[in-house]
């Protein structure tokens, strides 16, 4: 039995009968992406609207009705200001307010009227389809209303803005956001921690005077790792196909290539960790306050980096999961080649390779 | 006792900055050998020591292990010889077995040696009952006793042990001891600390370190005589009391 084969049983023996980890590790992106696809789900039903209107209009009195008719409205409130709008935002009371000029139905009979969608647009996947149905609502109630009249119609504009959201990112986006943070957990902390624990307990001192070569215990330890977070990506993959209905776009080949570059980039990063730290629970805090909720709010996956003071771009730039999920939302979603990716892989290249180095240069065999 | 050097140091000197933690240290150690290696905490046993296992390079001197210079040939002792830490250092979420079997491995016992060699061991120690029990769930003594077995599962000439028995009663202390003999009589040398001064008299030979130097080496036998005293307990005070620095 070689060293090396010792050593990868031992690694997963550990992982194995550590079951609860395991679970964690294996079920949380499971659970978060079939989160994703369920619970944002694009049903649209029971949308509450408000109606702004200046003055009593018969006619938008007529709209209301029709609109609170159907099975996918309920007008609950109706304003005549646009202060009193933005407080029904505010307090979340409503989903979108048609807002109608004053004068609107004189307007609409004799040079055009306009009439605006606004929508709330916090929930980025429903926000789009409201604002859709609440308008064909709207141009059927005029069609009925003028039928045979087709002048009217064309002097009707209807201008939709949406709130909070302006680029609506979509549940598509969570996917490479919650592969990179779980990719970044499983390698990173979990790496580092096991490497640490062993200096706690001791049996670090053991195998430092054992022959066991630097390389081999290092690799060793992080192959299961390895395995289990290529496994977890698998799985993530296919989940994010079948459930949520992710496109993937741009080649399997291109998706897993980029992710198992992040994985061995993680990899060298718990490695970096584990040779400065003493203690399990410092590792840990390491990983997590340094990497992992940096990775979470300068990534782009939460907030989008370019709304953000300068210095933190800077920082931005150093974080890898930013590097990775903007390469894999590039390429799963937006479907482009690695032509268009390439500056992403090679930065994250040369992280993995200054991340190695610098492990090892700390590493210390003697202690 | 051949004049089989396994150990053989030489002005050994070991240096952090302004501070000399071993200084100028010579002795040898001789094939089968139980050699207790004394001094109280601070003396500068464990970092004589860390030299000896190839884990930290001397300032200046010389030093061979097994016949492998303590310079170059860190590698080659490390293969030839056997640690046992003062804290236990087995993993506990793994069995018995899978313990043994790594050790085996991480030494090079050839594949098809080691189902034989672990038996034998376990046999021999009175433990095969435990075989696939969780480290974890052993009493501390049958966890020392499992860590010199597994110390020594390799055949190694020499075994470094760094406070072996602390922390436990002296009946565990005792059976423990029956282990190193036995070891020793198999031809493997010993190299043991202890601040057990009963444990100083199961030594062939023992040497005494006082801030960083020997300032004593002999059969516990003839130590006791020199300084006409009756036990090694007495003859450790009197000669630790010269010393300047503690923890």
């Amino acid at each position: 039995m070689t060293q090396f084969e010792a050593f990868v049983r031992k690694e997963f023996f550990h992982i194995f009968r550590d079951t609860r980890t395991l679970l964690i590790i294996v079920g949380m992106p499971i659970v978060l992406i079939t989160l994703f696809g369920f619970a944002l789900s694009l049903e649209i039903r029971n949308v509450n609207v408000a109606i702004m209107a200046k003055q009593n209009d018969p006619m938008i009195n007529r709209l209301a009705d029709r609109i609170n008719r159907s099975d996918c409205f309920e007008v609950t409130d109706v304003v005549s200001s646009e202060a009193a709008v933005d407080s029904l935002m505010r307090r979340d009371v409503v989903d979108a307010v048609l807002m109608f000029d004053s004068g609107f139905s004189s307007q609409l009979l004799r040079d055009g009227a306009k009439l605006s969608v606004v929508s709330d647009a916090s929930n980025p996947l429903l926000a789009p389809s409201e604002a859709m149905y609440l308008i064909q609502a709207v141009n059927n109630f005029f069609a009925d209303e003028f039928e045979g009249m087709a002048q009217p119609q064309a002097g009707l504009t209807t201008n939709v803005r949406m709130l909070y959201n302006p680029q609506l990112k979509s549940s598509y986006n969570f996917v490479p956001g919650v592969m990179g943070l779980i990719l970044m957990i499983i390698c990173a902390l979990m790496t580092s921690v096991t490497i640490v624990r062993e200096k706690e307990s001791g049996t670090m001192e053991v195998l430092l005077v054992s022959p066991v070569r630097k390389l081999t215990m290092l690799v060793a330890k992080m192959i299961p790792y390895f395995v289990i977070a290529t496994a977890v990506l698998i799985i993530v993959l296919i989940l994010a196909y079948t459930v949520l209905k992710v496109p993937l776009s741009g080649g399997l080949g291109l998706i897993l290539g980029i992710s198992l570059l992040y994985i061995i980039l993680s990899l060298a990063l718990g490695l970096l960790v584990s040779t400065f730290t003493k203690t399990q629970l410092s590792a840990t805090l390491i990983c997590g306050m340094v990497f992992i909720v940096p990775s979470m709010f300068l990534s782009d996956l939460v907030f989008p980096i370019e709304n953000f003071p300068v210095v933190f771009k800077w920082m931005a730039q150093i974080i890898p999961a930013k590097w990775y999920i903007g390469a894999i939302r590039k390429v799963m979603i937006e479907g482009v080649s690695i032509m268009y990716v390439w500056k992403d892989i090679v930065i994250m290249a040369a992280m993995t390779v200054i991340l190695i180095g610098l492990s090892f240069r700390n590493y210390k065999e003697r202690l | 006792m051949a004049d089989d050097k396994v150990i053989e140091v030489r002005n050994l000197t070991k240096k952090f900055g302004d501070f000399t933690a071993v200084d100028h240290v010579s002795f040898d150690v001789f094939q089968g050998e139980i050699f207790g290696f004394l001094g109280a905490n601070g003396a500068g046993k464990t970092t004589a020591m860390r030299m000896l296992c190839g884990l930290s390079i001397p300032t200046s001197g010389e030093g061979k292990v097994a016949g492998y210079d303590v310079y170059r040939q860190a590698e080659d002792i490390k293969r030839n010889i056997g640690y046992m830490s003062q804290r236990f250092s087995l993993y506990e979420d793994l069995r018995v077995y899978d313990n043994m079997k790594l050790f085996a491995g991480i030494y090079g016992v050839p594949r098809k040696e080691i189902p034989a060699r672990i038996d034998e061991m376990l046999q021999r120690l009175g433990l095969s009952e435990i075989k696939y029990k969780m480290v974890g769930e052993l009493p501390l003594g049958w966890k020392q006793r499992l860590a010199f077995s597994v110390a020594i599962l390799h055949r190694p000439r020499v075994i470094f042990l760094d406070e072996p028995t602390g922390g436990v009663d002296p009946s565990t202390r005792r059976q423990f001891w029956e282990m190193i003999y036995e070891a020793a009589d198999g031809g493997i040398t010993i190299f043991v600390t202890t601040h057990y001064m009963d444990e100083a008299e199961y030594c062939n030979r023992v040497s005494m370190m006082v801030d960083g130097k020997i300032v004593a080496l002999d059969s516990p036998k003839n130590l006791k005589a020199g300084y006409g005293l009756s036990s090694m307990s007495q003859v450790f005070d009197l000669i630790a009391r010269g010393a300047l620095r503690s923890e």
